[in-house]
């Protein structure tokens, strides 16, 4: 830190090193221009400041891609920008891309098309970036606030629905709980090793650590748990995805996925690597009960967001799986697996609302009753989400679970992976049910025809699954590089 | 003399009574934000004792950040609850239940 003391004895601090932070302050700037232009035009400026917030978020995305390779740490020591760093952000800021383009035909027919919508996207994107690129137990708890504080009020948007409201409030009680954790494991971690800085906690714990850490490590894990909704930390998960505007579950079921697995990986990697032995078996632990969890209580669901909620608790399960491991080939195997679970969940979630019929969103499984003979085209495309989504091969769903699985092998996990290969094709039978229905049950009648930025997003996400097989090597390499910056 | 321990004990007493408010509370969502708010201080009361005890500066700084989060955390939480209470004219925590499964 280049500190230099003045003549009357107060610190001069440099000013720290802006550029490695270059996206974040560009969106930052951005949104507060995007506030105050919504606040002084009002409703009117719905339409504006949504193609704002979309070209905000590419600006944000170009910036990320075309940042320098390297590590870089500034705001003293707060804020590191490396390859995982890179690839998690361009992963996170795409998929609110992707949410953001999706949802502006469903917000204006359900008539709650508002200019805060966007503006809390970007918001909630920028905590996530904060989040991915934390280097310090302060960043942290700011980056997971930013976005918390700001999904809270997208998820009780649609404001005069009392299920919408209901889930808002729900989110906002657990996840302020899970804050609650995240930071009292933080202040002893910081009490015991003295210094909030992830490298230097490594440092301290390197010949072991005491039971204050210890303690602290388990309430920052249980924060963790909560905010990637892995089980026993899932409670909220079912209600919110239900209640929430559909464009807004699809976020919440993509973007701070990426980020809060990112945040696990940085804190568990970066700041306690010298005691794996103690984390292995809490992460071991929720992993295998949040792919179990996935697996049977998403049997009995008929309300697909529902349903996608326990799906996505057992994918954070599977994904967790390569976090136990603890090695390359672990974080490289949960960036694959969020990499392609981001890919699956937009598609899946672009199909839900491209179900709509005489002017009403449907969300039940019924209502996919024999898509096949009045949507072809459609039906195949959840056919080969749903195939994916079980793990069938060549499908990238497959190669995702492939990765984790192998890491955990690699790493002498054998028993974890077995289990996690049976709960896998356990939760294959709600995932191939659905395929039945959209085929053989008798169809109850055509939707309205699906907007044209649902169909891109469900044609690029089928066509993903089906080709990935081809081509693994871009993914599977910059993952492999993304994870070697950690080490 | 009182001691880091004595602090970190009256800290960790204060956070297991929030959490224990917002499991066991059925009467009102207003006690949870309290119990939320009790949580956060709990853990002020932690950062602030650790930054005097480890004479280093960090823990103080961290914890007027958790001040200013915390404000910011109760203003949205009271929002959502005025409009939970617009659309269903009560906040007795066992009425939050239109969704179950």
């Amino acid at each position: 830190m280049p500190v230099e003391i003045t003549a009357s004895g107060i610190p001069l601090y440099a000013l720290p090193a802006l550029w490695p932070a270059l996206p974040e302050i560009v969106i930052a700037i951005g949104v507060l221009a995007l506030v105050l232009y919504g606040a002084l035009r009002g409703e009117r400026s719905t339409g504006d400041v949504h193609y704002a917030a979309l070209a905000l978020l590419a600006l944000g995305f170009v910036l990320v891609v075309t940042s320098p390779a390297g590590t870089e740490v500034t705001f003293y020591g707060a804020f590191v920008a490396d390859g995982f760093a890179k690839l998690m952000k361009s992963l996170a800021l795409m998929a609110s891309i992707v949410v953001l383009a999706m949802g502006k035909e469903h917000f204006e027919k359900a008539g709650i098309a508002r200019f805060e919508y966007p503006i809390l996207i970007v918001l909630a994107t920028l905590g996530m970036m904060v989040m991915i690129s934390a280097n310090d137990l302060i960043a942290l708890y700011l980056g997971v606030e930013l976005q918390s504080l700001a999904a809270y009020v997208i998820a009780s948007f649609h404001r005069d629905d009392a299920r919408s409201t209901e889930a808002g409030l729900k989110y906002f009680v657990l996840g302020a709980l899970a804050s609650g954790m995240l930071l009292y494991g933080s202040s002893l971690v910081y009490g015991f090793t003295g210094t909030i800085s992830f490298p230097e906690i490594a440092m301290a714990l390197s010949d072991g650590a005491s039971p204050g850490v210890i303690f602290g490590l388990v309430f920052i894990a249980a924060g963790l748990a909560f905010k990637v909704s892995a089980a026993p930390f899932h409670m909220w998960t079912p209600d919110v995805y239900q209640g929430a505007p559909t464009p807004v579950t699809a976020f919440f079921a993509s973007a701070p996925k990426i980020a809060a697995m990112a945040l696990a990986v940085r804190v568990f990697v970066g700041a306690f690597p010298t005691i794996v032995e103690d984390w292995r078996q809490i992460i071991v632990f929720i992993a295998l009960v949040s792919m179990f969890l996935g697996a049977f209580a998403a049997i009995g669901q008929r309300d697909l967001k529902r349903l996608m909620a326990y799906s996505s608790i057992a994918n954070v399960g599977f994904a967790l799986v390569g976090l136990a491991a603890g090695t390359v080939e672990g974080v490289q195997g949960v960036i694959v697996y969020m990499a392609i679970y981001l890919f699956m969940t937009l598609g899946v979630f672009a199909c839900i609302l491209g179900m709509r019929r005489g002017g009403v969103a449907l969300e039940t499984i019924d209502d996919l009753a024999g898509v096949a003979r009045t949507h072809p085209g459609f039906a195949f495309a959840i056919a080969m989400l749903m195939f994916s989504l079980a793990g069938i091969p060549p499908l990238a769903g497959f190669f995702a679970k492939y990765y984790v699985f192998l890491a955990a092998v690699e790493a002498g996990l054998v028993t974890l992976a077995v289990l996690g290969v049976v709960s896998s094709v356990i939760g294959a039978y709600y995932y191939l049910r659905i395929v039945k229905i959209v085929y053989f049950d008798e169809p109850k009648g055509a939707y309205e025809p699906a907007p044209f930025t649902l169909r891109v997003v469900i044609t690029a996400s089928t066509a993903f699954m089906l080709i990935f097989w081809l081509a693994p090597a871009p993914l599977v390499s910059a993952a492999r590089s993304a994870a070697n910056s950690l080490f | 003399m009182i001691g880091l321990v004595h602090y970190l004990t009256v800290a960790a007493i204060l956070f297991a009574l929030g959490v224990i408010g917002i499991f066991l509370n059925r009467r009102n969502v207003i006690v949870i934000l309290m119990s939320i708010e009790l949580m956060l201080l709990a853990v002020n009361i932690n950062l602030v004792a650790f930054s005097s005890f480890l004479n280093d500066i960090v823990g103080q700084v961290f914890a007027l950040f958790v001040l200013t989060v915390a404000a910011a955390e109760a203003a949205i939480g009271l929002a959502i609850l005025v409009v939970f209470f617009r659309n269903r004219g009560t906040i007795a925590v066992e009425d939050v239940n239109t969704m179950k499964g």
